[in-house]
Formats: structure tokens, C-alpha cells, sequence
């Protein structure tokens, strides 16, 4: 399942070895265009039908949001709700992201380090987020925390619902990047370090975190990105109230409805560009702690 | 590996086992709480209605279709990004995970924005020429359940495409086999299980998806309402021992899927 997150790149372009009909191979000097006529006819009609499907649509937001100039976009963040909702949105997917980074850690050290009974169990039930229909996961919660709850907690309708709902669908993000790291990571340093005299405090901060910084970053990277654009487990969850519990994507959608298709591309093109500083701002804090370590 | 001392290592763990016991174990468990509350009479009543039957046939029909396409283009497209050199290679295989990391509610936007039948790039041309309506019909639907489901199996193909290498494919070829011999005897029965597992991640995806088919569905009973739309749709009018009978069905789905996962992937591993 892990190797299924969104995010993690596909490297197609590791080694490749021509196909067509040459004979003997050259690994280094790979020509630019192999294709046969077969799979030129292939290659043509799936870029045909990926441009239909998801190219040429995506850029028909980027062209709507454009075509009202700067004055559509003015308008749609000098909108105090459409704000409120991209405040909302961005702070709290933020602390979601925090929350995930100590406790995603947490749980992978725990799946990777630990034993005892029922640890498969747990590692099944992570995925479950990731399976599970996004409206479910909010009716699953309101189950919980909702009216009836068991707990006695009402936390449905209120800003407390929101945490909950991204926490929710974003928690096996962190856990699912950090746990293949610290299965290889060489226990061999860590005694070397313990036989030097390095404390178990030491041992985390200057061995295990730092081998672990990327995994985490790439994760919270991924676990952002996801929170931010969060949309079915909010509907039944949060009651959508402006101003307090409707967040960027509802809002969207709001202004779907009404048919002012240019409102919600702006705003879907605002939440892309927040995406897009956060992945470039996580890159650079992990690139510089690689520099340093 | 240095050893924790005992009360941490409890610590951490009645954290990490009580988090995800609180946030996902438990609410699951009580949604099969509220389902069977009344025994089973509940589900079984919610199976009855047309409306419901007609909602889960449409989710399978639109999960089925849209699963082929990815199978059909993921499997093409993987081939062609692994065994193949063409220029605009590296920039398609980032393009793929686009659907990955878009909105839901954008990914619907973006299809109405073009096949709308009123003002979109091509909608009107295809539902007044074609007499081929997309959006608030079955196509937009299937539509946004492909976009959505897009990569799944790209994703699982494509390292198992890196690591077997060609070697076996150039054998055969030398020996004479045509490229069609050569894909159904020696490529595909060597990526099976990868397409298995996306095909699983894709069929969970499918079934599941409700932000982009909400955007492109009319929601009509009986018409373009599929499964999700209806658990929404049920909450909201207050019939909620049926929301959480459907929501029971596709949370059966999801673990479906799960289960599966966890069953095949030390089989592909060794």
C-alpha cells in the first residue's frame, strides 16, 4: 500500500533500454526516440485521452481564472468568507501537518521497533484512511464525536471537526514514508554511537531524526497537500457554517453551484499556488538540514 | 538497535495504539455498531429500495468502466515510459500524478469547464452535434472516476516494469515472436500482480470518489445519484440508519481492497 502514496514520483526515468529492433544494446548513449510504429500509434492515442481527460481540463482553470485578469482574483480573496475559508483551511491544515509529523513518527517507530500482539493489526487499520470513501470517513467521525457520541464529545459543527476530518484522511501519510526508512536504517551507528557513550537522547537527535528528516518532509509535504484540497469528509461533518467552519474546498463548491465557474477557478488556482510554496518551502528546509548533517 | 527503556517504549506505544484507536478503529467500528443496532433487518430493508439498488448498480457500472480504461491505458502507458525513449518523456511521467495531488471538487471543475453543454470548450459540440451529453450524465461520471483513479496503476507497474528488465523480451524476440506474442506471453505474465494491486487501489478509489462525481452528477435518484452521492443525500434528510447501511457496504469495499493488498504484497515481494 505504501508504495501507492500520492506524491512519491514515478521514476520512469531510470535506466530504459531501447526496445525497437536494434541490434546489440548501448546502455549510455540511448537514442532520443525509439518508438516503433506500433507504439508511436500506442503513445499517440494515450496522450490523446490523458490530454482530453486531465490536461486540457486543468489548464481550462488556469484559462477561466485568467481570462477576468488580476480584477477576478481581487475580488474573490477581498471576499470575506471566500478569506475566512482560506485562512481557515491553510492554518489548520498546518497544525494537522505538525500533528502528524510527532505522531506519524511516532506510530512508524512503534510499527518498526516495537513488538507485541495485534501490531499487524494496527498496521492494517493505517491504510484504512486511505481507503475508505472520503464521505464515509465524515460519517465515521460523526459516529463518533458527533451528536451521539459515546464519549460524550460534540464536536461535529464546530472548528474542532475540522482537525479531526484532516487528521483523519492525512494520517498514513508520515507513517507510510517514515516506516521503510527506519526498517533500513543500520542499527550498526547507533551502537557504535551508544558504545562511544552517546546517550538514548542523543542517539534520536543526532542519529536517528536526522537519517529520518527527509521521509518526515516528504510526508508532511504530501499530508499538506492533501489537507488543504480535503472536500467529502467535511460535508456531513463540519455543517459548513461561513465564517467559522466552511473551509476553501466547500467554498468552491458553493461557487460552483451559482455558476460563477471564474470565482471557484481563482480560488482553486490560490489553493494550487499555496500547495506549490509549501512543497518548494519544505524542499529548501530539507535540502539545507542535508547540507548540514 | 539500542534498546529503549521499558516505560517509554509503553509510552510510545499506548500513544501511537490510542491515537489510531481513537481516530480511525473505534468511529469504523461504530459505524457497523449503528448499522446492526437493530439487527440486520435494517440493511436488508435499505437493500430493498430501488433507489438504493439503482445508486449501488450505477457505482459499479461507473467503477467498472472506469477501472477498464485505467487498466488499459495505465498498462500502455507504463510500457511505453519504461521500455520506450521519446522526447516529452520526462514530462509526461510527471504529468501523470496530477490527479494525485488536485481537489476533488477542482478535478470536477475542470471536466465542467470543458464539456459542459452549455458554454464549455466542447460540451456544446458534443451534446448538439454528437447527441453525447457528458456532464449531469453517466460519462461525466465515469469521466471524473478516471481522472481520479488515473495513476493507481501507472504507480504499481512501472517499478515492476524497471526491475524485471527487458532481457526476457529480447530473447523472445530474437527467437521470433511478434511484439503482441511477445506482451501476452512474457511482459504481462510477468507484471500481473502489479496490475492486480493497481487495479485493487483503483477499484477502491473508484467505488469511493465523491467530490469530483458531485460536481459532475446531477444527483438524481435513480439516475446519475451513486452510492456516495446517496449516503450524503440519506444523512441529510435524516434517514440515517440507511446512510450508515450504504456506508457500511463501501467501508466493506474499502476493507475488501485492503485485505487484499495485504494478502498479495509478500507474494510480489520475494
Amino acid at each position: 500500500m505504501s508504495t501507492a502514496l500520492p506524491g512519491a514520483t514515478i521514476d520512469a526515468t531510470g535506466p530504459a533500454s531501447p526496445g525497437g529492433r536494434r541490434p546489440g544494446r548501448a546502455k549510455r548513449s540511448t537514442p532520443r526516440n525509439t518508438l516503433t510504429g506500433g507504439a508511436g500509434l500506442g503513445l499517440g492515442i494515450s496522450v490523446l485521452w490523458f490530454s482530453l481527460l486531465v490536461l486540457l481540463p486543468l489548464s481550462a482553470i488556469v484559462a477561466r481564472a485568467a481570462s477576468g485578469g488580476w480584477d477576478n482574483y481581487l475580488n474573490v480573496l477581498q471576499n470575506d468568507q471566500t478569506w475566512a475559508a482560506i485562512k481557515l483551511t491553510v492554518l489548520t491544515a498546518a497544525v494537522v501537518t505538525l500533528i502528524n509529523i510527532v505522531m506519524g513518527t511516532i506510530i512508524a517507530w512503534v510499527l518498526v521497533r516495537d513488538r507485541f500482539w495485534g501490531k499487524s493489526i494496527l498496521n492494517v487499520i493505517i491504510d484504512v484512511p486511505f481507503a475508505m470513501p472520503t464521505i464515509v470517513a465524515g460519517l465515521v467521525l460523526l459516529a463518533l464525536y458527533g451528536p451521539n457520541s459515546p464519549l460524550g464529545l460534540h464536536w461535529a459543527f464546530t472548528e474542532k471537526s475540522i482537525y479531526l476530518a484532516f487528521a483523519f484522511v492525512t494520517l498514513p501519510f508520515i507513517v507510510r514514508t517514515v516506516q521503510p526508512v527506519l526498517e533500513e536504517l543500520d542499527a550498526d551507528v547507533e551502537e557504535a554511537a551508544a558504545s562511544l557513550g552517546a546517550g538514548r537522547v542523543t542517539i534520536f537527535r543526532r542519529i536517528i531524526l536526522p537519517s529520518l528528516f527527509p521521509a518526515i518532509i516528504a510526508g508532511a509535504t504530501l499530508s499538506f497537500a492533501r489537507a488543504i484540497s480535503e472536500f467529502g469528509s467535511l460535508v456531513l461533518l463540519s455543517g459548513s457554517r461561513p465564517y467559522e467552519t466552511e473551509v476553501a474546498s466547500v467554498r468552491m463548491l458553493s461557487f460552483i453551484e451559482n455558476g460563477s465557474y471564474a470565482s471557484a477557478s481563482a480560488l482553486a488556482s490560490v489553493l494550487l499556488a499555496v500547495a506549490l510554496v509549501v512543497i518548494v518551502a519544505l524542499d529548501l528546509i530539507q535540502r539545507r538540514v542535508a547540507r548540514r548533517g | 538497535m539500542v534498546r529503549v527503556s521499558l516505560p517509554t517504549r509503553w509510552l510510545l506505544r499506548v500513544l501511537a495504539v490510542g491515537y489510531v484507536f481513537l481516530l480511525v478503529a473505534w468511529p469504523t467500528g461504530l459505524l457497523g455498531y449503528r448499522t446492526f443496532e437493530n439487527g440486520t433487518s435494517n440493511l436488508l430493508d435499505t437493500l430493498q429500495e430501488p433507489d438504493v439498488q439503482s445508486a449501488l448498480a450505477l457505482t459499479g457500472k461507473v467503477a467498472l468502466v472506469a477501472i477498464l480504461i485505467n487498466l488499459v491505458f495505465g498498462v500502455t502507458i507504463s510500457i511505453l515510459l519504461v521500455r520506450y525513449e521519446f522526447p516529452g518523456k520526462r514530462l509526461l511521467s510527471a504529468l501523470i500524478d496530477l490527479p494525485l495531488s488536485v481537489s476533488p471538487v477542482v478535478v470536477g471543475l475542470s471536466l465542467v469547464l470543458v464539456y459542459n453543454g452549455r458554454d464549455g470548450w466542447f460540451g456544446p459540440t458534443l451534446e448538439d452535434s454528437a447527441n453525447f451529453p457528458v456532464i449531469f450524465h453517466t460519462p461525466g461520471l465515469i469521466m471524473a472516476t478516471t481522472f481520479v483513479a488515473l495513476p493507481l496503476v501507472i504507480r504499481e507497474v512501472v517499478p515492476v516494469l524497471h526491475e524485471i528488465g527487458d532481457d526476457q523480451e529480447q530473447a523472445a524476440r530474437s527467437l521470433g515472436a511478434n511484439s503482441r506474442q511477445t506482451f501476452w506471453r512474457i511482459t504481462l505474465p510477468s507484471i500481473k500482480w502489479a496490475v492486480v494491486y493497481g487495479v485493487v487501489l483503483a477499484t477502491a478509489r473508484s467505488v469511493g470518489e465523491f467530490g469530483a462525481v458531485k460536481v459532475v452528477s446531477s444527483n438524481l435518484r435513480g439516475k446519475t445519484q451513486t452510492a456516495t452521492l446517496m449516503v450524503e443525500n440519506k444523512y441529510q434528510n435524516f434517514q440515517q440508519d440507511q446512510a450508515y447501511a450504504i456506508a457500511f457496504l463501501l467501508v466493506l469495499v474499502s476493507i475488501a481492497c485492503l485485505v487484499v493488498v495485504a494478502l498479495l504484497r509478500p507474494k510480489t515481494e520475494e
